[in-house]
Formats: structure tokens, sequence, C-alpha cells
């Protein structure tokens, strides 16, 4: 038994590893562009359209009013990052009715990945609204001496971003396989449904997370205190 | 360790394509459609407004139309209602006045027709009275009447007055000079003519009768007559059945004469000239009683 993808490993040559989380990623990867691409090839702006056109459209509109009921006005500019951040790990998790899938998102290095992006998106959002002093002002809200606390913050909920989403997508496989092992047919089947809905739970937390640490960033620690509460 | 940090950095990387690739074949294109048919519908949606306004405009407009239409139809409507109404006044002011003055000439021919045949009733049932009263007293003229007309004719001549006694002697005198013409005495009133003293010569007088005087009866008014008039004269006497139990004198023109006849003609004259006055007053009470046209002929 594996616990994380990490360690099905394709192809090696020195420290480049292909294991089965880069490929499973790649798979999604093309899944996601091809099918973005099929369907988006023959778009309708008439009052007529075509279902997939109009799951499509579901999905981006969701996200685009989620991030602005966040408090992200331009929210056409986070779209791209938080939307695929929601998409990524939301597929991730829906494939794994595929059987033989292990999901990308299972592995640590991915969440890591996922939350070092997370991480550095932070800021330069921030920068990108308030300038770099008014960014680096807000570390010293409320008082300078909050200055440590906050950096603490930062790290650690990066580390909370990554460990949370690879302890729920681990622990849904792993329980998934255990309950193989002990009893087959019908158990199985009902945690995959549960294994399910924790990924979309899952999806929605991390982008919802990341938006909401952006928005901090971007309008200010009154903001940020804002959407905490 | 968990973290293979190759993995991180080539999920990294792929995670950035990923943004890359989704944001060029889904998040954009996605986008792009819904912005398209967002400015699609918006410009329905004001095509619709402005095809609305222009509804609505012409709405009021046509509103605005009916209602002056509906004002100009009332404004006639009281105009020809009112028209109609004085029309009808009019109508019925004519109708009227035609009714009253047909109703006054009806009410005046009705009163003279009735005039008319009232003056005519009464005049032929007095010429029936009168015929009847000729007839009876005719019938009932008998010897004792006849004796009784005599002696009353003679009484008469007696009785007259010392004026009426000289008309008739200067008549009989003027007769005897033959002035005849001369006398104005009225031959109806019951004048005697006194025969003048003078008078000598004697003249012939007519005494005409109803009825054949008997030869003593002559006598009495030969006698009556020379008595009155103190002159001798020759009397012819005649009979003369219309005077109804008459009896008269005639000479020169001049009569004196008493008869039934004669009232009768005096009460028949008195009774006409009685109705010539009603007659004349009549009308008015006529009109109230014979003309009242009940409302149902108007």
């Amino acid at each position: 038994m594996h616990l994380s993808p990490d360690d099905i490993i394709f192809w090696e040559y020195g420290f480049i590893k292909l294991n089965a989380t880069i490929v499973y990623t790649w798979g999604l990867m093309f899944v996601l562009a091809a099918g973005s691409k099929a369907v988006t090839r023959k778009l309708s702006v008439g009052l007529e359209r075509a279902r997939w056109q109009n799951l499509l459209e579901i999905i981006v509109s969701a996200i685009k009013k989620q991030i602005e009921e966040v408090g992200l006005r331009q929210s056409r500019m986070y779209l791209g990052f938080v939307g695929t951040l929601f998409v990524f790990v939301a597929t991730a998790s829906l494939f794994t009715v595929i059987p033989g899938y292990e999901p990308p998102t299972g592995s640590l290095s991915t969440t890591t990945a996922l939350a070092i992006c997370v991480f550095i998106a932070v800021p330069l959002y921030g920068i990108k609204e308030q300038g770099l002093g008014g960014y680096l002002r807000s570390y010293l809200e409320p008082t300078p001496l909050m200055l440590p606390f906050n950096i603490i913050g930062e790290f650690s909920r990066t580390l909370a971003l990554a460990v949370r989403l690879f302890g729920n997508m681990m622990s849904g496989t792993m329980i998934l396989a255990i309950l193989l092992s002990i009893t087959p047919f019908f158990f199985p089947i009902v945690m995959s449904a549960l294994g399910l809905l924790t990924g979309m739970v899952q999806a929605y937390i991390f982008s919802i997370l990341a938006t909401v640490y952006i928005a901090a960033a971007a309008s200010g620690t009154a903001a940020a205190e804002a959407n905490d509460s | 360790m968990l973290i293979d940090w190759f993995t991180v950095v080539a999920q990294t990387v792929n995670f950035l394509v990923l943004v890359w690739l989704l944001k060029r074949f889904f998040y954009q294109p996605i986008l792009n459609a819904l912005d398209a048919r967002e400015r699609r519908i918006a410009a329905e949606l004001a095509d619709a407004d402005a095809k609305k306004m222009a509804a609505e405009k012409e709405r009021n407009e046509f509103q605005h139309k009916n209602d002056e239409f509906d004002r100009q139809r009332a404004a006639l409507l009281n105009n020809a209602l009112s028209e109609a109404q004085a029309e009808r006044q009019r109508l019925l002011s004519a109708a009227q006045n035609d009714f009253d003055n047909l109703r006054a000439s009806r009410e005046k021919a009705l009163s003279r027709e009735y005039r008319s045949l009232s003056e005519a009733l009464t005049r032929k049932t007095c010429a029936e009275v009168f015929a009847i009263a000729r007839k009876v007293l005719a019938d009932l003229a008998s010897t004792t009447l006849e004796a009784h007309v005599v002696e009353a004719f003679i009484r008469r001549m007696r009785e007259l007055g010392d004026d009426e006694k000289a008309q008739l002697a200067s008549a009989f005198q003027s007769r005897a000079v033959s002035t005849p013409a001369a006398s104005t005495a009225k031959p109806t009133v019951a004048t005697v003519a006194t025969v003048a003293t003078a008078a000598t010569v004697a003249e012939e007088v007519l005494v005409r009768s109803a009825f054949d005087l008997s030869a003593q009866q002559q006598n009495s008014i030969a006698a009556a007559l020379k008595e009155i008039l103190g002159v001798e004269s020759s009397v012819r006497f005649a009979t003369e059945p219309e005077l109804v139990s008459g009896i008269e004198l005639v000479t020169n023109g001049h009569k004196v004469a008493w008869s039934i006849e004669n009232h009768l003609a005096s009460l028949e004259k008195e009774i006409g000239k009685l109705l010539e006055n009603q007659t004349g007053s009549e009308p008015d009470s006529g009109s109230a009683s014979a003309v009242e046209i009940p409302p149902e002929s108007r």
C-alpha cells in the first residue's frame, strides 16, 4: 500500500522521477484543457446553448460570484488562479471513481505545491493592489508588535492549507483501500461516494481560503478581519 | 519523507501551466460568451424597452385621441339632444297652437251651429205655438165669442182717448177733403179715429171681421161709429177668416182693429226681439256648455 502516489514511480533518472502524481496530474491537465477546448470551440452567445457549455458557464459563474462575495471586486483578475485551484482539486477527487486512479491531491507534494502557489500569490496580489509599502504595512497591523505573529501566521496557514488537503484526500483514499481489503463490495462504494463529497468540500475549502487570503492581502487588514469574521 | 521536492516543483509548474491553459481555453472563452450574451440580452432588453416606450407613447396617444373622440362625441350628442329637445318643444308648441286654433275655431263653429240650431228651434217652436194658437182660437170661434169680440171692439172704440179720437176725426176730415195721404195714424195701434164734428161728408168705412156679423152686430157697430165720429157713414162689412176672431175698421188707409191675430202678431214680435237679444248674449254660455273636447281627442 502506498501512502502517497509519489511512491508510484514510473520512470526515474537521477533526481527526476516520473511518479504517479505527475502523470495523473498531466492526465487531468490534458482532460481539462482538451475538454475546455472542445466545449469552447463552438460557443453560442444566444439563448440556445449546448449542455456542456451550460455546465461550464455555471461553474465559471459560480466561481466568479463566490470570489465577489468574498470581497474581491475585480473577480476576473483572480478567476484564473482561484478557479483553477478549485477545478483542479475537484477534478482530482472526482476522478477517484476511475479504478486504479490515485488523486494527485493525495500527495503532500502536490498540496504543498498548491499551498506554495497560494503563499506566493497572496503577496503578489497584495502588492499589486496596495503597493509594496501598503502590503508590508499590513504586517504591522494592528500594532508592530504583531509583526512576528503575522509572519508566523502567514507560514502556518500555508502549512495548514497543504496538510488539510493532503490529510483529507489521503485519508479518503486510505480508508477506501483499507475497507476494500476488509469488506469488499458495498461499504467501499459508500465510502467512495463520501470521498467524492469530501473532495468537493475540500476543493471548495481550499479555493475559498486562498481567496480569503488574497482578499485580505489585497484590501487590508480590516477587510481580512471582516472576512474572517 | 512525504514531500518530494522535485514533485513539488513539477506540480507547481504543472499547476501554473494548468492555470494558463484553463485561462486560455476555459475561463476567457466562457466569460467572453457570457459577456456577449449579456450584451445581446441588454441590447434586446433596451430594444424591448424602446419598443415598450414607443408602444406606451402610441398607447397614450391613442388613449388621448380616444378620450378626445369620446369628448367630441359626447358634446355632439349633447348638442343633438338639446337641439332635438328644442325642436320637440317647438313642434309641441306649434302643435299646441294649431290645436288651440282648431279648438277655438271648432268651438266657434259649434257655438254658431248651436246658436243657429237653437234659434231655428225657437223660431220653429214659436211658429208652431202660434199656428196652434191660431188654429185653436179659430176653432174656438163661436157666436158667443164673436159677440164678445164685437162688444170688445165697440168698447175699445168708446174707450179711445180724446187725442186718439181727435186724430181719427181729423183723418176722417182729411179724407173728406180728399187728402188721404196726409194721415199719419199708425195702423197697428188700436187708435180710433174720431169723426170731425164739422165734417158733413160721409165716407164709406170698411169693417172686416173673421166671422159673418149678424145684422144686429152690424147695426151696433154702425151706431157706435156714428156716436163716436158724429157722422153718418156707410159701413161696408166684409168677412176675412185669417183675422182670427178679430174685427177691424179700415178707412182711407187708417185701421182700427181688435183681433187675437193682432195680439199674436204683437206677441210674436216681442218674442222675436227677445230672441234677438238672447242670441246677442248667448255665445258665452253657449261656448261654455257646448264645446268641451275630451282630453283623448287632443
